[in-house]
This record gives C-alpha cells, sequence and structure tokens, in this order.
C-alpha cells in the first residue's frame, strides 16, 4: 500500500496515536462503544486536516457509519463528544483506497504506469460485503455489481473474469468463533472463482484477503492477493515481490509459471 | 406497559419493524440463513408477534454477520442490521446468549482493545482460547501464520491510553 501510494503520489501520514475502530465486536455488543472509537480516530485526523484512506472493509464501514450518525443526529453527536472528550468538526472526507486510485488518480494514468503486465494471470474481483454496503452510509455507485477494481485489472494487464459472487460475504466477522460455517462460505466463493475460469483472487480488503487465504478447505484454494500486491508488481516497484512469501497458500507457483516473477 | 416491538423499535432509533410487508427479501439474500434457526424475515414477524423470549433465546442474532445485504435490499428501508445488534445487546443484558462464543470472541477482542488500544492478534487469541475452552483448533494455523511473518508477539500500542480506557468507561451498559 505504502509503495504503490507513493510511485501515484498519494501522500500518506499515519493517524495520530490511532485506535482499533472496534469493529463486529464493538457495534454487536455496545453502539456507543462503536461510534466513540472511530470518532475518536476521526477526530484526531481532523488536527491534520487530511482525509483519512481506510483500507479495510469494515474499518471503512465503521468510520462511515460513525461519520453517518454523526452528521444526521446533533444529540448523539454532543453525547459522543462528551465521551471522547473533544469535538468532532465533520471536514474531512473518508475515503477506500480503491476509490482514491480509480476516482483520483484514474484508470489511464495507472495503465500508462504499467512496465510489466500480467499477462495469464486471471482474477475474479472480490470487493466483500462492508465496502460497499448499506449504499446511503458508505456512497458508492454501483453498490450491487461494483467494476472498479475490474477495470483496474485490465489496466495491468490481466485478463479479470467476471463472476456473481464480487459482493457476497466471506464471513469474516465469525471465522474464529464459527469456523466451520465460515469454512463453508470462502469454498464457495473458491468454487465460483473456478467456475468463472479464474485462476486467483483479487481483493478490495486485506481482511477479506486474509480470510480468503486462510479459510478454505485444502484443494479448494486459489492464490488470494490484495490488489496492492498486484499493482505493484505490474509497476515493477522495489520489493514488489516481498509480500508473496507471507501468503498462508503460496501463490509464487503461479506467478513463475506465469513468468511474472 | 411497552410491547417488545415498541421496545426494540425504540432501540433501533430509525425505520419502524411495521414497515415490514414480508417479502423476504432479506431473507432471499442473507448468507446465513440455511444455518438459523429462524431466518431474518422470521424475527421480524416474530418479533410484531411479541415472542420476546424465543428471539432473544435464539441463535440467529448471533449468527448473523452484519454484512448489511439485509439492508440494502430492503425496499422499505427497515435496518435489519441495525435490528440484530439491538437484539443481541438486548440478549447479553437479560443473560441469554445461545451462541456463547461469538460473545466470547467480542468479549476478548474488546478487552484486548482496553488494554492496548490496538489488537495483538496472539493475545487477543489466547484470551478467546481460554475464555471459550476451545484451546487446540487453529494451533496449526497459527504456527504457519507466525513462521509467516504474519503474527507479531508483541505490536505498537496506542500511547494515550487514558483516552481509550475513558471511553470504554463512558459507553459502560449500565
Amino acid at each position: 500500500m505504502k509503495a504503490v501510494s507513493r510511485a501515484l503520489d498519494i501522500e500518506l501520514k499515519e493517524v495520530d496515536d490511532w485506535c482499533c475502530c472496534g469493529a463486529s465486536s464493538a457495534h454487536n455488543t455496545n453502539f456507543d462503544l462503536s461510534i466513540a472509537l472511530p470518532a475518536r480516530n476521526l477526530i484526531a485526523a481532523e488536527k491534520d486536516a487530511m482525509d483519512v484512506m481506510v483500507p479495510c472493509a469494515a474499518c471503512f464501514n465503521r468510520f462511515k457509519t460513525a461519520e453517518h450518525h454523526l452528521k444526521a443526529d446533533k444529540d448523539l453527536k454532543a453525547k459522543i463528544e462528551g465521551i471522547v472528550g473533544a469535538k468532532y468538526q465533520g471536514g474531512i472526507a473518508i475515503r477506500n483506497p480503491i476509490d482514491i486510485i480509480f476516482n483520483d488518480i484514474g484508470i489511464d494514468v495507472l495503465a500508462e504506469k504499467v512496465v510489466k503486465p500480467l499477462t495469464g494471470l486471471k482474477p475474479v474481483s472480490y470487493y466483500g460485503c462492508l465496502l460497499l454496503r448499506p449504499p446511503e452510509v458508505c456512497e458508492f455507485e454501483n453498490y450491487e455489481n461494483p467494476f472498479m477494481l475490474d477495470k483496474m485489472m485490465k489496466a495491468i494487464g490481466a485478463d479479470v473474469k467476471n463472476w456473481s459472487y464480487k459482493t457476497d460475504c466471506c464471513g469474516g466477522s465469525l471465522a474464529i468463533s464459527k469456523t466451520a460455517i465460515v469454512v463453508e462460505m470462502c469454498d464457495r466463493l473458491m468454487n465460483g472463482a473456478r467456475e468463472a475460469d479464474a485462476n486467483c483472487v483479487v481483493t478490495a480488503c486485506p481482511l477479506c484477503m486474509a480470510n480468503l487465504d486462510m479459510r478454505p478447505s485444502e484443494g479448494k484454494k486459489l492464490p488470494v492477493f490484495y490488489f496492492t500486491e498486484l499493482i505493484s508488481l505490474a509497476m515493477g516497484l522495489p520489493g514488489s515481490k516481498d509480500t508473496f512469501k507471507s501468503h498462508i497458500f503460496d501463490p509464487r507457483p503461479l506467478l513463475s509459471q506465469l513468468g511474472l516473477i | 406497559m411497552e410491547t417488545f416491538l415498541e421496545e426494540v423499535n425504540k432501540k433501533i432509533n430509525g425505520v419502524p419493524l411495521q414497515r415490514c410487508y414480508h417479502c423476504r427479501k432479506c431473507t432471499a439474500g442473507c448468507p446465513m440463513t440455511k444455518h438459523m434457526e429462524y431466518n431474518p424475515n422470521k424475527i421480524i414477524k416474530m418479533i410484531q408477534n411479541g415472542q420476546r423470549d424465543k428471539v432473544l433465546n435464539s441463535s440467529t442474532i448471533w449468527l448473523c454477520l452484519s454484512c448489511e445485504t439485509c439492508i440494502t435490499r430492503c425496499p422499505n428501508q427497515v435496518d435489519i442490521a441495525s435490528m440484530m445488534d439491538v437484539l443481541r445487546q438486548m440478549a447479553i443484558q437479560q443473560g441469554t446468549v445461545r451462541e456463547a462464543n461469538v460473545l466470547k470472541f467480542h468479549e476478548a477482542f474488546l478487552a484486548g482493545m482496553k488494554f492496548g488500544g490496538r489488537i495483538n492478534e496472539p493475545m487477543m487469541m489466547v484470551q478467546y482460547k481460554l475464555k471459550s475452552g476451545d484451546l487446540f483448533s487453529d494451533a496449526l494455523l497459527g504456527l504457519d501464520m507466525f513462521k509467516k511473518g504474519k503474527l507479531a508477539l508483541l505490536s505498537p500500542r496506542t500511547k494515550d491510553m487514558k483516552s481509550v480506557r475513558n471511553i470504554f468507561e463512558k459507553t459502560k451498559n449500565r
């Protein structure tokens, strides 16, 4: 993410002294907590007057949900400001890297920077559930059949395949406490990818990436990439191969067979 | 006396559940329906019927993944995902949590946050395993993740922990 951002002139600064957004665990058990934790981070980011870029779909969703409630409900805003101990201005945008690269940088600029097109790579694009839903909160236009990632993959030379599981949930939030069900959900996605004639999956969310990399049954697995790994590879950025060794299902045999590494 | 339906509506604080005309679109799109004892539409019907105990004792509310497909597709903007949050919180308060391990995971996660402001995965997993008694599942996967550098035993914490603990203190369920 950092290397790709640098190469695309996206200036990054870590939010000062951030804390976790509370994820499913906060909103499942305590509404006020689930708004106050992202609000603390948003208020910290406001001090730098920079927009917040949130790669994880679930974190992105929690930030957008907090923003949605804080802007719609004055009483709640006052209550949350009391809890956090600081004022929320609401002046900065919450963005996902997919949206920034697709809309601000643009597909043409991305295509120009490709030095090694990913010929032979046939990914299906997977957006996950929480990046796009609900649409009034996440504010993406095409929330049932998104195409931002598909167009990016095409721009870097991959033969992206169409499928109907782009926004089906991978079960991430119950991966540890209800593992058997989540294995079944991941297997279903892997089956769908194979039916679409894909040889790998590319995700818009790092947590979906981890879940799909770890949880499918043996024999069902396909290499799974977070999208900036592939952009970095196509742009020939230094260190672009370093992340592949940390995958649970090793993508290197596929990539070397295609002559990409 | 307040009915169960009124109580749930008040807590959702949005579109009232009476708006549901039972088209079952929520249920058609829900990825967990086949694992649930009552599907999402049935839960709405049961709330309308005042079946408080059955709803708050059901596994359904803990199997909901909060993927928000239901609210996205509901033609009447009934916020079923928020409804599930509200029902879980009510079940916690009255002490009828059917899927204990799901709650134990959330508790381990939040305990990790209260300790460091950010999640340290190995520590959270140890917490969860001690709470749930499910000691050995994922042990090999954990080892593999560790070898591949995906798990760090030590990770940076939030410095201003006072502000984080303060948020937990002030939002405590009473």
